[in-house]
């Protein structure tokens, strides 16, 4: 028998960004908030102070912020045809863990999609035809617009304390800005960064190729700044520990520099960590969700808690496993197409170029995880996809992020990885490399999905989920077209030495070495129940007491990192909440 | 002989009656300064308001106790006092003093049985509040306060402070000033200085103490009022003289360091924390607004800050990094990521090091601190975030803290004397707030 808990008006399952945007939105509405977290309790000091925290070893190579696999993982295979073996050691992606989730270790890359890739599939059909969409390929348009969701994202922005330079302000170019990014309201709330040498020397070949370069989006803080809840950042020093650990110095924005002491200060407001949420309890007439079963690491005991609404603000991998495993949307079916939960999984196409100047230093013990400049011009919305038979697109990046030592050590391809050779490589070319990365977009094909696994349960007994999931001919011609296009322009550079690193044609998903923690979609936005899991108020068609935050509603992946888009739909719900379904709960569609 | 015998017998007579007199003739207590009729009540919050101008939760809520049920230590050079119930509870707490038995308390240091209470009540600034603003007090702890039965520990001094008559002498030197505010106009400079000096209590740590213990300053009108004083180790700084921190800063800023405990400059580490903590975070911004323009007019202009010529030799030498004494190579590795090269810091968020009152305190105590232990801000409604500095005593000796220490005294154009290594042993062991 589960111990229960006295009722409370909202249960959030995770506290990270999306959870801790839902608490102090839904606190300010008096509501009874509980926060139930899988992890442990963490803050700037002391979990993430100085000098502790700059340590690669235990962050960076044993990832120690992150999700144990004995603690939760799921099965990867690639196909139908292969038998799915657990994730036992992390690789390809980084789930976190605690507090503050995943925006404690992120990078801070923070974007907003383009408008036409919020309404992907007419903009493919209005201007090329619906005949270029392969078969396979799932893409749709989200139920909600770039237009709707602006303030949202502008709100974001804000309260995470993101730096950069606008391109578009109300229809409006600027000079020095994204010109092909969608309209804005208004400037960033803080002044772009200012970038390291090998930022600033792509951006000059960029200008000289007739790009249009512009500093690099981020947040982090170049200056010190107060957000609307009187949250604080201090201006960033450059030290270059920014993804896989926490920030020392208050300069990254996440949970904690952002929201949580503000939303403490709620008495109507509680958390517990070390609380793993098992499933989502449903009522006996299954329309809606009666709260969540729980573990107490502490206690070692499941327990219940009762709520009115229930808001899965997990990482998108658990919030997807927590709906399968609690009949949240039909599980969706590969072979037949049917079904919701688990479909149109996504993930990023990413490539680059590394270049070696013997006479150039560049430091790289100088940087940020946002640093650096950017162009957009192979952006989705400034690619011919008729003419070059794919569909989708990328934003390159050049700036430094560490000079780290064990994990940051760009060396000559067919240099040995030990012994002499290696020591001489890295005496000649440390500091001398600079590299330049297109983060391209991967689209949703009805093979690339997620449900649970037949064989393999988890320390609670539950199936895990699986992931199967491969990259697709559509998205390797994408990255090849991003190789063609940019290595002459690192040629432009004239580098002593080049190399270039795109998936080819054939490649298939290796889970092992790390490519981006951009995990999207299985549980999607929908205008219809039948093709999504979630509504335009990420409220699940089928439960209209349970809501879904993060990427897991992304009904493609962007070209772009995700977190500006789920800061803005987390925005966006919570307003619909408070003005539209707390004064009537119902479906909002 | 007899002669002698006799008037040493009638002094020792006349001295034993002097002394039953002293110790058992009831003490008088002062009447109210303003005759307000029997059915006076005051505004809806204004008691409330009060006890946030007066911080009565810092030294009668134990740690993790309830409010005002008292019980929290305050050492005093005479040993520890215990802190009084002050809950409306009859039996342990203030549940049976009448109006003029509180105001008695709160004016005189007279308890309702008559006994002298410990001067760590600072009833030497109370004195200086309207009847209005008592009744209301009075009102607020009798009614709004929930009643808690917490018989606290009694105060046990060592003799002879034990004696609590003993106070009645020391009252003589320390009440010499009328009962009633000092200042009657409206003005914010006039509102300000009311605070400051009454319910605020701010001389109690920022005026310096006699030989006998009791403020060297009340008012506006004593010589040391407000040039600063010391309290557990740590520097009180002044809050007016050349360089004091409300003459350098603006109004605004010293409003949002009392509403926020930070702001472009500093940040309130200590007991100053628990003060914008338990009270000052509670004022109206029009209040801190008035205690700031008091503070910077009261003695005629103020400065302008002047960026030392100083401060750009420290910022060349720890920019180029050669030739770095153990200082100021400390400085670098552990310091500058957030106070920067320049000794700025960044506003709000990490203090700036240049003419910082715990940098350049006579007491060491308060920069030894934060070295050692790191410092937390308390949260607040304007700022929320308990900003918190790590603490170095893991990482550094005692000859490394002062060297850091010896650094940062004369940075930046600071200039205040070194530290030794022994300076910093004492606060090792003890842990700041």
């Amino acid at each position: 028998m589960a111990r229960q808990e006295a009722k409370k008006d909202v249960v959030i399952v995770g506290l990270g960004w999306t959870g801790a945007i839902m608490g102090i939105e839904l606190a300010q509405e008096g509501l009874e908030i509980v926060a139930l977290e899988r992890g442990h309790d963490q803050d700037t000091v002391p979990n993430f102070q100085y000098p502790q925290m700059i340590d690669e070893l235990k962050f960076g190579v044993r990832l120690k912020m992150m999700q144990k696999p004995s603690q939760q993982t799921l099965t990867v295979r690639r196909n139908e045809s292969e038998t799915a073996l657990p994730y036992r050691s992390l690789g390809s992606f980084l789930p976190g863990n605690g507090v503050g989730g995943a925006g404690t270790h992120w990078n801070g890359l923070n974007w907003r999609p383009q408008a036409e890739e919020m309404r992907l599939r007419s903009y493919v059909t209005e201007n090329w035809g619906e005949g270029i969409i392969p078969a396979d390929m799932t893409i749709g348009d989200y139920p909600v617009t770039y237009d709707e969701l602006e303030p949202f994202f502008a709100r974001f922005e804000r309260v995470a304390g993101i730096s950069g330079t606008a391109g578009n302000i109300k229809g409006e170019l600027r000079e020095g800005g994204n010109p092909f990014e969608g309209w804005r309201s208004e400037e960033y709330p803080m002044p772009a960064m200012p970038s390291t040498w090998d930022g600033a020397k792509f951006a000059e070949a960029a200008k000289a190729a007739g790009y249009h370069p512009f500093p690099s989006p981020g947040g982090i803080a170049s200056r010190a700044y107060v957000n609307e809840y009187g949250m604080q950042m201090g201006p960033c020093n450059h030290c270059g520990f920014c993804e896989r650990y926490g920030c020392f110095q208050y300069s990254k924005s996440s949970p904690q520099t952002a929201i949580l002491d503000r939303l403490k200060q709620y008495p109507n407001f509680t958390y517990r960590t070390e609380s793993e949420v098992l499933r989502v309890e449903m009522a006996a007439d299954g329309k809606t969700a009666t709260g969540v079963t729980y573990f107490d690491e502490k206690a070692g005991e499941e327990v219940f808690q009762p709520a009115d609404i229930v808001i899965l603000a997990t990482y998108q991998l658990n919030n997807v496993h927590l709906m399968l495993l609690s009949g949240i949307g039909q599980p969706y079916d590969a072979r037949t197409g049917e079904g919701v939960t688990g479909k149109n999984y996504g993930y990023q196409m990413n490539g680059g170029v590394t270049m070696f100047f013997k006479d150039e230093h560049f430091n790289p013990f100088i940087g940020t995880g946002a640093n650096g400049f950017c162009i957009d011009d192979f952006g989705m919305n400034n690619i011919d996809y008729g003419a070059e038979g794919f569909i989708g697109g990328a934003y390159w990046r050049s700036g430094q992020t560490n000079g780290q030592p064990i994990r940051s050590m760009p060396l000559p391809s067919g240099t040995p990885t030990w012994g002499a050779g290696w020591k001489q490589a890295v005496g000649e070319w440390y500091g001398h490399a600079m590299s330049i990365g297109a983060h391209g977009s991967c689209m949703s094909y009805a093979t690339n999905h997620l449900d649970l696994d037949p064989t393999y349960t988890d320390r609670h007994g539950r199936p895990l989920m699986r992931m199967t999931f491969n990259w697709n001919a559509n998205d390797i011609r994408q990255t090849q077209f991003m190789k063609s296009k940019m290595e002459p322009l690192a040629q432009s550079m004239n580098p002593d030495l080049m190399q270039s690193s795109f998936k080819k044609e054939g490649a298939q998903y290796d889970v092992r070495p790390y490519q981006t923690t951009h995990n999207t979609g299985g549980h999607i936005m929908s205008d219809t129940p039948t093709t999504g899991v979630v509504n335009r108020y990420s409220q699940a068609w089928d439960k209209h007491n349970v809501f879904a935050l993060g990427a897991g509603n992304f009904v493609q992946n962007t070209q772009y990192n995700p977190t500006g888009l789920v800061g803005g739909l987390a925005y966006w719900t919570a307003h619909a909440i408070r003005t539209q379904y707390l004064s009537n709960p119902r479906p909002l569609v | 002989m007899k002669t002698i015998l006799r008037v040493i017998g009638g002094a020792a007579v006349l001295g034993a009656a002097g002394l039953a007199a002293f110790v058992f003739v009831p003490v008088q207590r002062t009447a109210a300064v303003t005759d307000l009729p029997a059915d006076w009540t005051a505004p809806e919050g204004a008691g409330e308001y009060v006890m946030y101008a007066g911080d009565c939760m810092a030294c009668h809520t134990a740690e993790g106790g309830q409010p005002f049920a008292g019980g929290r230590a305050i050492h005093s050079p005479m040993g520890t006092i215990w802190s009084t119930n002050i809950t409306p509870d009859p039996e342990t707490g203030i549940g049976g003093y009448s109006l003029d038995e509180f105001r008695a308390a709160m004016i005189d240091g007279i308890r309702a049985d008559r006994a002298h209470l410990y001067p760590a009540m600072p009833y030497e600034n109370y004195r200086l509040m309207t009847e209005e603003d008592i009744r209301a007090l009075y009102q607020y702890f009798m009614e709004d306060v929930q009643p808690v039965n917490n018989a606290v520990e009694a105060t046990a001094l060592s003799f002879p402070f034990n004696m609590r008559f003993g106070i009645r002498a020391w009252n003589w030197l320390a009440l010499s000033h009328d009962a009633g505010p000092a200042v009657s106009g409206d003005t914010p400079e006039d509102r300000g200085a009311y605070l400051v000096d009454g319910a605020g209590h701010c001389a109690a740590c920022h005026s310096p103490r006699t030989a006998f213990m009791s403020q060297d300053g009340i008012t506006k009108a004593d010589a040391n009022y407000l040039t600063g004083g010391e309290v557990d180790g740590w520097h009180a700084p002044a809050l007016r003289g050349p360089g004091s921190a409300p003459k350098v800063w603006a109004v605004e800023e010293m409003a949002a360091y009392l509403s926020t405990g930070r702001n472009a400059h500093s940040a309130a580490n200590g007991e100053m924390g628990l003060v914008v903590r338990d009270s000052l975070q509670h004022l109206t911004d029009e209040d801190n607004l008035a205690i700031a323009t008091y503070l910077r007019t009261m003695d005629g202009a103020p400065e302008t800050a002047s960026v030392a010529e100083a401060a750009t030799t420290t910022e060349t030498m720890l920019t180029e990094a050669t030739d770095l004494d153990l200082g100021a190579r400390l400085y670098l590795d552990n310091c500058s990521a957030c106070h920067f090269v320049d000794g700025k810091g960044a506003a709000e968020i990490f203090p700036e090091l240049a003419n910082n009152s715990i940098v350049t305190a006579p007491q060491i105590g308060g920069l030894a601190n934060v070295i050692l232990h790191g410092a937390e801000l308390p949260s607040t409604e304007h700022r929320p975030m308990k900003l918190k500095m790590q603490g170095y005593a893991d990482r550094l000796s005692d000859e490394e803290v002062a060297a850091l220490a010896t650094f940062l005294r004369q940075a930046w154009g600071n200039d205040a004397p070194p530290v030794a290594a022994a300076d910093i042993a004492p606060f090792r062991a003890q842990a700041a707030h």
